[in-house]
């Protein structure tokens, strides 16, 4: 019974699970069941594979050691870039591509000055977080560009499943997420991260490559805010010069939520995952109840902090089972 | 007279205008114990620097097996068998004891490039032997290692260095910051090294320590050797004159 609760109060998301259970039926019985009907619920996960996606690759980047403050610039620069590179004539899979490694440039760039100068990753990404979003307006010439007719929305967009419960983005996160938590999980790489934002200076001496795993999580995360981005930019339309504003902070705070530790080593993707469920299940839950929703960040940031206290206390809970029990 | 496992010939390293190392000449023989001891600056870091790969010497060979080695990085004096334990930098607290012992050296189902799938069955089992060999009694290779004592973290160290089947074990100030039953548990430790076949160079400031554990103490002063005698053949104030 001990060891079994020890595992619980060791797992990171824990406490994000807990926390979505019993907001799940606060909103269900305030809304008089309207919360987890088909219709509601086609709206809330329509719109989150947006901003979990940013946050499997903010918290891989955290589990990794370092921060990214521009993944929410990056989420608008990406699909700018696809859709004047459409507007050039450029066939979709080509501008995607093209979008995607702007992005990955973008990740690149973070990493290397972060690690070339050794800065704090916070104060280099804070910066390219000003820089892509300018980049952004002036590319655009600040009016969004229409994007051509021939895109294949549906492959992002179109409802599908029972009831079309699901939008075809929600298959292409479930996807990434199943793969960067394997990837985390089971494989020498996610090993690699683990250790190197678990203490970078023990990984080095036992041969990890950690300026390359750092380089890498740098430039996963900004590819995962790019193709967030495009998802956000076909749902709506047009790219907008703001979009994403905010999302960086969002993302820091949902993979907070769900247990990552801002030092680096601790947490993994599904904790990242149900942190930005718990994000929209406020935003929605709010609007069911009939909250002002002026609420909205005062509960995000009440939540965030409410997370990161029941996580320490229960990780410093389940160490201490250990210890009584060893005597 | 057996070969020496290490033959260090010559070694000299400048930092910056210091001439840290001054023409070293050092011969540990396999499974002996040596204590290295000496002052800040003494050049002790630097030589075991050298030998785990940290630095390259600015002149000077070293042998290992009577075969002439260049050893450019951490990854190559591990290859050779070279494995070094520092007080801080050899384990990572985040993670199981498990995973800890296979740090970039996991043992791959299958791979890609370098990057593959962990064989997490092997993982558990492999270090549910390689725990016991060196007497730590740890219920699961599935805790973490920052629930262990410091004495403890350094068993899962050794417990890493004896599964690769490494020769020579550099231990750097392995005892600091250790409480004394803690402590005493690494000497442990190191005494039994040579009966696992094992090499170990042990520094450290604590010349008790020292006396405890080794066969042979070699003490260091302004980037030289100067002193170098049999345990049995010496004693503490004799040695602590010459530093």
């Amino acid at each position: 019974m001990k060891s079994f609760l020890k595992k619980y109060l060791q797992k990171p998301e824990f406490a994000g699970i807990l926390l979505l259970v019993v907001l799940t039926i606060v909103f269900q019985t305030r809304s008089g069941g309207i919360f987890l009907s088909p219709e509601n619920m086609r709206g809330v996960l329509g719109i989150l594979p947006e901003t979990a996606l940013i946050a499997i690759g903010v918290t891989i980047l955290m589990i990794g050691g370092e921060f990214d403050l521009s993944v929410g610039s990056v989420f608008a620069l990406t699909p700018m870039s696809i859709a004047l590179l459409l507007g050039m004539g450029m066939p979709f899979p080509l501008a995607m591509l093209g979008g995607l490694l702007i992005a990955a440039a973008i990740g690149l760039i973070n990493g290397t000055l972060t690690l070339r100068f050794e800065i704090p990753s916070f104060i280099t990404t804070l910066g390219m977080m000003y820089v892509a979003r300018s980049l952004t307006i002036v590319i655009s010439g600040g009016f969004p560009p229409p994007l051509s007719a021939d895109v294949p929305y549906w492959l992002f967009t179109a409802f599908v499943g029972p009831y079309g419960l699901f939008r075809m983005s929600f298959l292409w996160f479930l996807l990434i997420a199943f793969v960067g938590a394997a990837m985390l999980s089971y494989t020498n790489l996610g090993n690699w991260i683990r250790a190197t934002g678990g203490f970078a200076e023990a990984a080095r001496s036992l041969g990890v490559p950690t300026r390359n795993v750092k380089l890498f999580s740098f430039m996963l995360c900004s590819v995962l805010a790019g193709f967030a981005g495009l998802i956000q930019t076909l749902r709506l339309g047009s790219p907008l010069p703001s979009a994403g504003d905010g999302m960086e902070l969002q993302a820091v705070a949902a993979a907070v939520i769900g247990g990552t530790a801002l030092t680096g080593g601790i947490g993994t993707v599904l904790g990242g995952i149900v942190g930005a469920i718990l994000i929209r299940v406020i935003d929605n839950g709010m609007v069911l109840t009939r909250v002002d929703a002026n609420w909205f960040k005062f509960a995000v940031g009440g939540l965030t902090i409410l997370a990161v206290i029941v996580n320490t206390w229960m990780r410093r809970e389940g160490q201490r089972i250990k210890i009584e029990e060893a005597k | 007279m057996t070969t020496s496992i290490i033959s260090c010939r010559g070694l000299s390293k400048w930092y910056s205008g210091v001439h840290a190392l001054k023409n070293v000449d050092l011969d540990i023989a396999p499974s002996e114990i040596v204590g290295l001891v000496g002052d800040n600056g003494a050049g002790k870091s630097t030589l075991i620097n050298i030998l785990a790969g940290v630095h390259g010497p600015d002149a000077g060979e070293i042998f290992f097996d009577g075969k002439q080695v260049t050893i450019r990085n951490p990854k190559e004096a591990k290859k050779i068998g070279i494995e070094t334990i520092h007080q801080y930098n050899s384990v990572v607290p985040t993670m199981s004891i498990a995973r800890n012992l296979f740090i970039g050296r996991e043992p791959l189902k299958f791979s890609i490039g370098g990057i593959g799938i962990l064989d997490q069955k092997q993982m558990s089992e492999d270090s549910v032997d390689a725990i016991a060999n060196v007497d730590l009694h740890l219920r699961s290779p599935e805790a973490l290692v920052g629930e262990l004592s410091g004495g403890q973290r350094q068993g899962v160290a050794i417990a890493r260095a004896m599964y690769f089947k490494s020769r020579v074990l550099i231990l750097d100030e392995p005892t600091n910051h250790l409480s004394v039953k803690e402590t005493n548990k690494v000497i442990d430790f190191v005494k039994n090294l040579k009966h696992q076949g094992l090499t170990g160079i042990f520094i450290s400031h604590n010349m008790h320590h020292v006396f405890q554990s080794c066969d042979r103490v070699v003490a260091m002063a302004r980037g030289e050797i100067v002193f170098d005698r049999a345990i049995a053949e010496t004693d503490l104030d004799e040695v602590q004159s010459y530093l």
